[in-house]
């Protein structure tokens, strides 16, 4: 068993080594209480992964502890079809904005940067504002936002359709995804190993904690709210790891300066005002019912899906590239796979020329696990 | 697109908010905060939104992973996320309000 914060950890910078060096020896004790081999945590969020992978928190944990990364890059399960979607009308001539990390992502036939270099009206925006700005600047052009992202991202989107004037030109093709429902297929799968969650802090903020209640009590699976920090992280975990261990399904809150019980109630009126969850393939992982989100029927007047007509027929004809189909992205995200597991990996999928979503995305695991080195050798 | 950063309110006009982040002075919207905000207070924005106020009692924490971060450069994936986030908020005075 390895001493708490031994090899590259002791190079962390952790603002409080002390307190990291507590919360690590806990871990382990934990783990020896426990006793299983292995015992499988999973966390849904891309900055947990950068964090657990930056840090290096992973060569602490014992041998026994696999803490690995679950649907929680929404760039990553984004299905080709609303690739496709996107790319379709770049290619008719509408302007599309989206976020940074979707122009790479492969639709069927290509992706929307490659829709760009052949002359399509493509522009990245950091905000959701940033889409209603490029509308009011092209006023002879129809404008759609292309909008990604779990509740954090939704609840922009749902501000800005709510705004009271808006450009005539500007549409809402939503992409937008629901974390609860991809948890509870995690959950259901039957060869899951997955003993508990560690949920995402920022999106607790918007979502409140209560949220993962009925999980808890349907599921029997604990789940912890963890923040961003190595500390919160381990701090999460060594919480998880507690409930794991005295056989508790509870939700506990280890990130109270962010998190409540009930969340930001304002921005949750203003999400499930404009959008409402609908089924949909995520990208590899399952059909996720009311794992979508789309816009609710008081609002058809902003949808892009209503307002093009968006022809995907002429990608349907192109078989996926043969590198395509040996991606394993989906048997990641859903846990049941970790990135060296993947014969292409490193190899045919890079950073530069990425196979899969999961390579794209900053949030995807093997973008980060690329960058940063993954699970290290003890 | 998971993480948000926090920043200190200068001044709020309406719906925008002007928020000093790191002695960068940006917009951002209060559209979804769900507590009056004012002069002084501290937010957590995400891609352009405010979604929290942070009680001040609680920003030494906050803010000290993202001091560490800004430091690194923009190669780091964690670091790099960081920065889009403050380029979700838009540049003091560009009227989006």
């Amino acid at each position: 068993m390895p001493s708490p914060l031994t090899g590259v950890a002791t190079d962390l910078k952790f603002r409080d080594p002390a307190k990291a060096r507590e919360l690590s020896a806990a871990v382990v004790r934990l783990c020896a209480d426990i006793g299983r081999d292995p015992i499988t945590l999973m966390h849904v969020c891309g900055s947990h992964e950068q964090a657990i992978a930056k840090y290096g928190l992973r060569s602490n944990f014992p041998p026994a502890l696999d803490v690995i990364m679950g649907p929680g890059c929404p760039v990553c399960v984004t299905d080709l079809p609303e690739v496709d979607e996107a790319v379709a009308l770049a290619e008719q001539g509408v302007r599309v904005v989206t976020y940074g990390d979707m122009l790479r992502v492969p639709g069927t036939a290509r992706s929307l940067l490659e829709a760009q270099a052949d002359g399509g009206a493509v522009d990245v925006i950091y905000s959701a504002s940033q889409a209603v700005d490029l509308a009011w600047a092209h006023p002879g052009q129809e404008v759609v936002f292309f909008a990604t992202g779990f509740e954090t991202t939704a609840v922009a989107t749902a501000a800005l359709a709510l705004r009271p004037e808006l450009p005539p030109n500007l549409s809402i093709l939503s992409a937008h995804k629901y974390i609860l429902p991809a948890m509870e297929i995690v959950a259901q799968m039957p060869a899951t190993r997955v003993e508990g969650f560690l949920a995402a802090g920022h999106a607790a903020t918007i979502t409140g904690w209560g949220l993962f209640e009925p999980f808890v009590e349907r599921y029997r699976l604990p789940v912890v709210v963890a923040g961003f920090e190595p500390l919160d992280i381990l701090a999460g975990l060594v919480k998880l790891l507690e409930l794991v261990r005295d056989g508790r399904a509870e939700v506990a809150n280890a990130f109270p300066r962010c998190v409540t019980r009930e969340g930001n109630r304002n921005a949750q009126e203003q999400l499930w005002r404009v959008f409402e969850t609908v089924g949909g393939i995520w990208r590899g992982i399952a059909h996720i019912p009311d794992g979508n989100l789309r816009l609710r029927e008081e609002f058809a007047g902003l949808d892009a899906r209503r307002r093009f007509t968006i022809d995907l027929a002429h990608f349907g004809t192109d078989a996926p590239a043969a590198l395509t189909q040996q991606c394993i992205c989906g048997t990641i995200m859903a846990g049941s796979a970790s990135p060296f597991d993947c014969a292409l990996f490193g190899k045919e999928c890079l950073p530069d020329m990425p196979v899969g979503a999961c390579m794209v995305s900053s949030e995807g695991t093997c973008r980060i696990w690329h960058t940063y080195g993954g699970r290290p050798k003890l | 697109m998971c993480l948000g950063v926090p920043g200190r309110v200068l001044e709020v006009r309406g719906p925008v908010a002007i928020v000093d982040f790191w002695g960068v002075k940006r917009e951002t919207r209060l559209d979804v905060v769900d507590e009056p905000v004012e002069a002084g207070d501290w937010i957590l924005n995400h891609v352009g939104y405010a979604i929290r106020k942070i009680p001040a009692s609680e920003v030494g924490e906050t803010l000290a992973l993202y001091e560490q971060l800004l430091q690194e450069s923009g190669i780091d994936l964690m670091s790099a996320d960081v920065r889009s986030e403050l380029e979700a908020t838009a540049p003091s005075g560009s009227g989006d309000a």
